[in-house]
């Protein structure tokens, strides 16, 4: 029962509690219904409840239990070697790439007086075309489906020439890794720019008034900053990688799912297994989705004083649930755009 | 780059495609999240929970699960969609109407993997509402109903633009997983197509597929951050 | 992928077990006793001579094709691609297990090899002319011809003039030679083609009534027919000559004739005979006599 909601509506008296609890069991009766007619029958029908096809899954017993989870847990391996490099590498090219576009912001509005004429001119031509080519790459990424990335540079690449191999792991895995880092690190490097950008200007000025340098306050004061503020976002990205890893089904990476193709193959169970595999994805995402919302919360509670800087939050970063503050927008938004892909 | 001549007709027809099962598709994310988000604040716990466990379970699969669920489990519970079949609107999105299913598979998918997040979107778009204004709802007698129509609903939509635009952007892109799965004819679809098949060269097909996407994601996008600095400027 | 010899003899042990208790005969675990190794010597410099040097090579086949190539729930794909790589890696002195297989999906064949990811492809892999610009090609070690399935009542399909009228559904994978073959009788490909990655997702989509007919080449069909008992049947003739090659890297010419060899050695010698009856043989009995190499 969050704040808002009950805002909506007066604490129930006898009657509306008596309404409430008719629909509500009525409600609950019609759901189960609707599920047996619509999801049990037919699949009972078809023999989907069998343990020929439920058995390999979870009987222990069954003979192919243990190649059947041994080649998951190889999948679901495979699946978070993929995300957890994908998530480090586009952290790292985010705030470099977050960190590049600050800075040729601060640079666009320098004269560079004190020089050449000429060389001033060349220089601020030279910082204006930095800055529209950075800007054309982070438009035309973040625009891109990431399948579509994922797929071009696992084909591109070595096409070009270009091969990377890496001494672990399957051999598309640097193809998926660096699909994934392309867009996730453009997508990361917009949220910390919003941020940035989206601090009290006191911040920037104090600190130029203190004689930091535009790199030395960016470094200092505003990344770390940022980073606190949107730290749920960025865990919510992390939950998005996690997702996209299941892209790499198209260029042949070994993950979750194309495991699972392999056991359908062999036993025929397909609507089986892709619960199961659902389920686990489920079970890992929901518990880091459960970790954003505990560290947006503890910030909430550690910046209560401040109203100034809000954390923009993207709905999709966690149920807002009960949250009193209004759901900033501070961030561009890019910040929300991406909280979900495939 | 002489694919791009060559081949004009496939990525026009492609973005065509793609475009029409993106118009259709965050029509019934729209819906669908309306329909959830109210679920969810309904007074009616049960129906809280449906909500709430619906959103749950589609925000954290890949969507390429659900693609799998909407193109295979729909058959193997009988059925092929058809109730999309809609006479009006198949002679517009001709490919609604076709006895081929997984156009309106993919749909299916979309629709109900983004109705998660537009859900999500709607409700930051309440929760942005200040608790005030429901309040002196309440206080002059406007029942849970009225409350929303009249008062809530219309500030929490401009709240939730923003990050309603997000999800539908994230949508486009997601669409391109729709080739894969058996809708034949649309970007990723015939960027397969025209480099494993006939053999066209990498690059040149990237730039044009990319195009196509990149039509439909940056305007919007701008747009987006277009509305996000006024309503900024207002605030 | 990689997974100890002693797990993979003793999965695919169980998998041959379960595999009988499941009546199922998607290929066992292992086909064939592994073929015995040659000791040979090469030309220094030739692709022979360091394949054999380093004891080990790369081969490309297909994972989801019954009775060619389909891995197992061990891991190793298996079928009578396999055991035609294996018979190769042997003439080259290379044991069958310290051979890596790579998944080679239809969309992507040509780029493993000219990217260097694979040695060879032996992946029921169409000699075509346009994939000889980008490859070259030994064999042919097998000619399939491309069929139409449908489903067990359905006798309304005769052949692939069926689909001129333009209101019967076909599927076939992304990129492949049947894909491209069939849409030539197709009415409208938007209405009437559907394509998968893998065939495993037509033959779900035929029995589901999706479409009419599933489309490639008779053998791999005879596997989903042998699999599925009595559910499918083959619709008419064949309609196309399918010889299936082994691709090699364009141009490396020592190599395409050394495996040329070898493919005329066993039908010689009776192992590639073998090779067809401990897999594909299951659902095809009439054993293929080699066909004629073509050394362009």
């Amino acid at each position: 029962m969050s704040q808002q909601q009950s805002v909506l509506y007066d604490a129930p008296g006898p009657r509306a509690r008596r309404v409430t609890l008719i629909v509500s069991v009525l409600s609950a009766v019609a759901a189960v219904i609707a599920g047996y007619f619509l999801v049990y029958r037919p699949l009972a029908e078809r023999e989907q409840f069998t343990m020929e096809k439920w058995g390999p899954l979870i009987d222990p017993g069954n003979e192919v239990f243990g190649q059947v989870w041994t080649l998951l847990g190889e999948g679901v391996t495979a699946t978070l070697t993929a995300a957890g490099l994908a998530i480090v590498l586009s952290l790292l090219f985010g705030t470099a790439l977050a960190v590049l576009r600050i800075q040729l912001k601060a640079l666009l509005r320098r004269r560079f007086t004190g020089l050449a004429t000429s060389f001033a001119l060349a220089l601020r031509a030279l910082s204006w075309l930095l800055n529209l080519v950075t800007r054309f790459c982070v438009e035309v990424f973040r625009g891109l489906p990431v399948v579509i990335t994922i797929f071009f540079v696992a084909r591109g690449l070595p096409d070009l020439g270009v091969e990377i191999v890496l001494p672990f792991g399957h051999e598309m895995l640097p193809y998926l890794v660096l699909g994934l880092t392309i867009y996730n690190g453009v997508v990361i490097a917009e949220i910390l720019r919003s941020g940035m950008e989206g601090l009290p200007s006191g911040q920037r000025e104090s600190a130029a008034a203190i004689g930091l340098t535009s790199f030395q306050t960016t470094r200092m004061i505003l990344l770390p900053q940022a980073f606190r503020i949107m730290l749920p976002a960025l865990i919510s990205q992390l939950i998005v990688v996690l997702k996209d890893t299941s892209l790499g089904f198209i260029i042949g990476y070994q993950e979750t799912l194309l495991v699972g193709r392999t056991i359908i193959q062999n036993l025929r169970n397909p609507i089986q297994v892709y619960l199961v595999i659902g389920v686990l994805f489920i079970a890992v995402n929901y518990a880091l989705s459960k970790l954003a919302e505990s560290v947006q919360r503890r910030l909430a509670q550690g910046r209560r004083t401040s109203t100034a800087a809000q954390p923009p939050t993207p709905p999709p970063a966690s149920t807002l649930a009960g949250q009193q503050t209004a759901a900033g927008t501070g961030g561009s938004a890019t910040g929300t755009a991406t909280s979900d892909t495939a | 780059m002489r694919v791009l001549v060559d081949h004009f007709d496939v990525f026009v027809g492609g973005f065509w495609l793609t475009l029409q099962l993106c118009v259709l598709s965050a029509t019934g994310a729209l819906l669908i999240g309306t329909f959830v988000a109210i679920l969810r604040i309904s007074p009616v716990p049960p129906l809280r929970w449906l909500g709430g466990a619906y959103v749950t379970v589609l925000r954290n699969v890949p969507l390429t699960v659900v693609m799998f669920f909407s193109a295979f489990g729909l058959p193997a519970l009988g059925s092929n969609a058809d109730f999309l079949r809609i006479p009006g609107l198949s002679t517009v999105f001709s490919r609604l109407g076709i006895d081929l299913p997984y156009f309106r598979f993919a749909i299916i998918a979309l629709s109900v993997y983004t109705g998660a997040f537009v859900c999500e979107a709607i409700r930051s778009g309440i929760n942005a509402v200040p608790p005030g204004q429901a309040e002196a709802a309440r206080a002059i007698g406007l029942t849970f109903t009225q409350n929303l129509r009249y008062v809530v609903l219309p500030q929490a939509w401009k709240a939730a633009i923003v990050p309603l635009g997000s999800v539908i952007i994230a949508m486009i892109k997601n669409s391109a997983l729709a080739g894969f799965f058996g809708v034949v004819g649309d970007l990723s679809n015939s960027a397969q197509n025209l480099t494993s098949a006939l053999g066209e060269p990498i690059i040149p097909v990237f730039v044009g597929i990319s195009i196509g996407f990149l039509i439909m994601t940056v305007p919007l996008g701008l747009l987006l951050d277009r509305v996000e600095a006024r309503r900024a400027v207002a605030r | 992928m990689r997974i100890s010899r002693m797990a993979a003899v003793a999965a695919s042990a169980a998998l041959a077990v379960s595999m009988a208790a499941c009546g199922d005969s998607g290929g066992d675990g292992t086909g064939s006793e592994n073929p015995d190794v040659a000791t040979p010597s090469f030309e220094a410099g030739t692709t022979m001579a360091e394949l054999s040097e380093a004891g080990t090579m790369t081969v490309g086949t297909k994972f989801d094709q019954p009775g060619f190539g389909l891995q197992g729930l061990d891991g190793e794909p298996a079928g009578f691609d396999v055991e035609i790589a294996k018979l190769i890696a042997a003439e080259l002195g290379i044991a069958a297990d310290d051979i890596e297989y790579v998944e080679a999906p239809s969309a992507v064949r040509e780029e493993l090899l000219e990217q260097d990811r694979v040695d060879i492809v032996v992946a029921t892999y169409t000699i075509n002319p346009a994939r000889k610009e980008r490859i070259d090609f030994a064999g042919p070690y097998y000619v399939a011809g491309q069929h139409i399935m449908v489903r067990t009542d359905d006798d309304s399909i005769t052949g692939p003039e069926s689909f001129e009228a333009g209101d019967k559904k076909v599927c076939s994978a992304q990129g492949s030679t049947p894909a491209e073959n069939i849409q030539e009788y197709l009415a409208d490909a938007g209405e009437q083609l559907v394509l998968f990655d893998v065939y495993e997702k037509c033959v779900d989509a035929l029995r589901g009534g999706q479409v009419d007919a599933v489309t490639t080449d008779n053998v791999i069909l005879l596997g989903f027919i042998a699999d599925n008992e009595g559910d499918f049947k083959l619709a008419g003739e064949k309609f196309t000559d399918e010889p299936y090659g082994i691709g090699v890297k364009k141009g490396d010419d020592a190599f395409r004739d050394f495996i040329n060899d070898t493919l005329e050695k066993i039908y010689e010698d009776g192992s590639y005979a073998q090779a067809w009856e401990s897999t594909a043989g299951e659902f095809d009995d009439n054993t293929p006599t080699g066909p004629a190499v073509d050394r362009y």
